[in-house]
């Protein structure tokens, strides 16, 4: 491992914003993806009246 | 019943909407397991492990993200298009859903790709845009993404929506080559920046983070998409029995 | 049932459709004073000094071309649409294929030919020389037919929606970049003194290729809209 702390780590030598900017918009994206896929499985399947 | 020759594969059992369903149910959670796991992976060796680069510090491990997600916003919308196309040749309704449910994660992917570019770039040019043909390729493939989808929900009749959006899907590959050409020609002439990837010797941790970070990418894409098939199907054939019998199952069971 | 020749049924329908353009009137008039209009917006937007007009003269232009035409779409088949005309059309003995060229040539008789006419007054208007609005007017000229025809396929896909306006714009805009940066670059190029045929060349392919796609990619979009 580079890293000699974990603030070390979260600090990405001065580039934290730009990293974590990045992986954190992406997860978060990919996250209401999903949410979305969810929320549209949860209303098909109350919506059906058999 | 399709006939079953001794050695020929039957590519077409699987457009029916019932085997394709229950063969990607149970595929799905195969492919979240390894996107996840790919994904820790990758993370792992790329966050913890690789070594800070020499010119760019530590900015650019945003490529663990930005080279995946812009390598699956040119191949999804290639696949969109293949799909819609073979939709239209065997006016195969799964093959159109399956154009359909690849459009959202393509269009996601490519402003994963265009943000994380965006992040990349001002602490390494110093800009957070360059109209560059690359960049700007990349948000007019956003913008053919966004019209598809837009076309889409704009028809109400779903049957004619994903036959419409395939078409202009279709349309939209023809085009992608004159565009990137013309987007090219117009930079080279305004003496545009060009964001030159400056090869400088990869550490080979750096490469295997990366590999392992595009096939993440792909099994979270075969995830996704294949969880959308899924629920347009049970949606678009709810008059069927094997639909039924398979909602009531989720009802009950889940 | 005499045989009519797939030439008089194209003469015939753009003839209708110029006729019924005219009477309409509004919209020819719209597309020009939309064109003229949004010209002007940008030296008041961005400054007017002689060397800034006659840089940005080429790529206004054209922008403001694209989106006048753009507006001028939701018309192309929704008005027949609405008729039932195009339902008849579709059913008739002439190719689609025809008939949606035809009535492409008409929408660029009344509008992308008169925006052309428009264009040496906005060109004087951004002091650009004799040669450059030369080069302006043909490079109009060879690509605004094409802007009718990729536009008709927008105009199909929308048939029978409302406000399909911007949508058809969100749609065909980015297929007409190519347009746009060829257009464009012949005026610079002529603008610069360099040479610029290369560019006219490239506009002509597109538009013969279009002339030929479009018409088939647009009865192919009505088709699917109106079964």
């Amino acid at each position: 491992m580079i890293w000699s702390s974990f603030s070390d780590f979260i600090h990405m030598h001065g580039y934290a914003e730009y990293v974590w900017g990045s992986f954190g918009v992406t997860f978060l994206i990919f996250l209401i993806e999903q949410r979305n896929l969810n929320v549209q499985y949860k209303k098909m399947i109350k919506s059906e009246e058999i | 019943m399709p006939t079953k020759s001794s050695r020929a594969i039957n590519w077409f059992a699987f457009a029916a909407p019932s085997r394709f369903y229950f063969l990607s149910k149970k595929c799905i959670p195969i492919f979240w397991f390894f996107a996840l796991s790919l994904s820790i992976a990758g993370l792992v060796l790329g966050l913890l492990f690789a070594p800070t680069d020499a010119t760019q510090g530590d900015s650019y491990r945003i490529i663990f993200i930005h080279v995946p997600a812009a390598w699956m916003s040119m191949v999804l919308y290639v696949a969109m298009a293949f799909w819609a196309i073979i939709g239209m040749i065997f006016n195969a309704r799964l093959a159109y859903r399956l154009s359909n449910s690849i459009a959202p994660t393509g269009a996601i992917m490519t402003f994963v790709a265009l943000w994380t570019g965006s992040l990349w770039g001002k602490p390494t040019w110093g800009t957070w845009w360059v109209w560059d043909a690359r960049l700007t390729s990349e948000l007019i493939l956003l913008f053919l993404y966004i019209g598809y989808l837009s076309l889409h929900s704009a028809i109400e009749d779903e049957r004619k929506a994903n036959r419409a959006s395939s078409l202009l899907a279709i349309i939209g590959i023809v085009n992608v080559p004159i565009i990137y050409f013309s987007v090219k020609w117009w930079n080279t002439l305004h003496q545009g920046a060009s964001v030159t990837l400056i090869k400088t010797s990869m550490d080979s941790s750096m490469l295997l983070a990366m590999l392992i970070m595009t096939f993440a990418f792909w099994s979270y894409t075969f995830a996704t998409v294949l969880t959308r098939v899924n629920h347009k199907t049970l949606n678009e054939e709810s008059h069927t029995d094997w639909v039924n019998q398979e909602l009531n199952k989720l009802r009950t069971g889940s | 049932m005499q045989s009519i020749s797939a030439t008089h049924i194209i003469t015939s329908i753009i003839k209708r459709d110029i006729k019924l353009a005219l009477r309409r009137g509004s919209d020819t008039s719209g597309v020009i004073f939309f064109f003229i209009l949004v010209v002007s917006l940008f030296p008041l937007a961005i400054g007017s000094e002689n060397k800034l007009l006659i840089q940005i003269a080429p790529g206004v232009i054209w922008v403001a071309a694209l989106l006048s035409v753009m507006l001028s779409l939701n018309r192309l088949f929704n008005d027949d649409y609405q008729d039932g005309v195009l339902e008849q059309l579709v059913l008739s003995s002439c190719p689609l294929e025809f008939i949606v060229f035809a009535k492409t040539v008409a929408h660029w008789c009344y509008t992308g030919l008169i925006l052309l006419l428009t264009s040496p007054i906005l060109a004087l208007q951004f002091n650009l020389s004799g040669q450059s609005i030369q080069v302006l007017f043909l490079a109009l000229l060879i690509g605004t037919p094409t802007l009718s025809f990729i536009g008709s396929i927008g105009a199909a896909l929308t048939v029978g929606l409302k406000s399909s306006g911007t949508l058809i714009s969100l749609l065909i805009l980015p297929l007409l970049i190519p347009v746009l940066i060829l257009g464009t670059l012949a005026v610079d190029a002529a603008i610069s003194d360099l040479p610029y045929s290369v560019y006219l060349y490239l506009l002509i392919a597109m538009g013969v290729l279009s002339s030929f796609f479009a018409p088939l990619a647009s009865s192919h979009a009505i088709r699917i809209i109106l079964d």
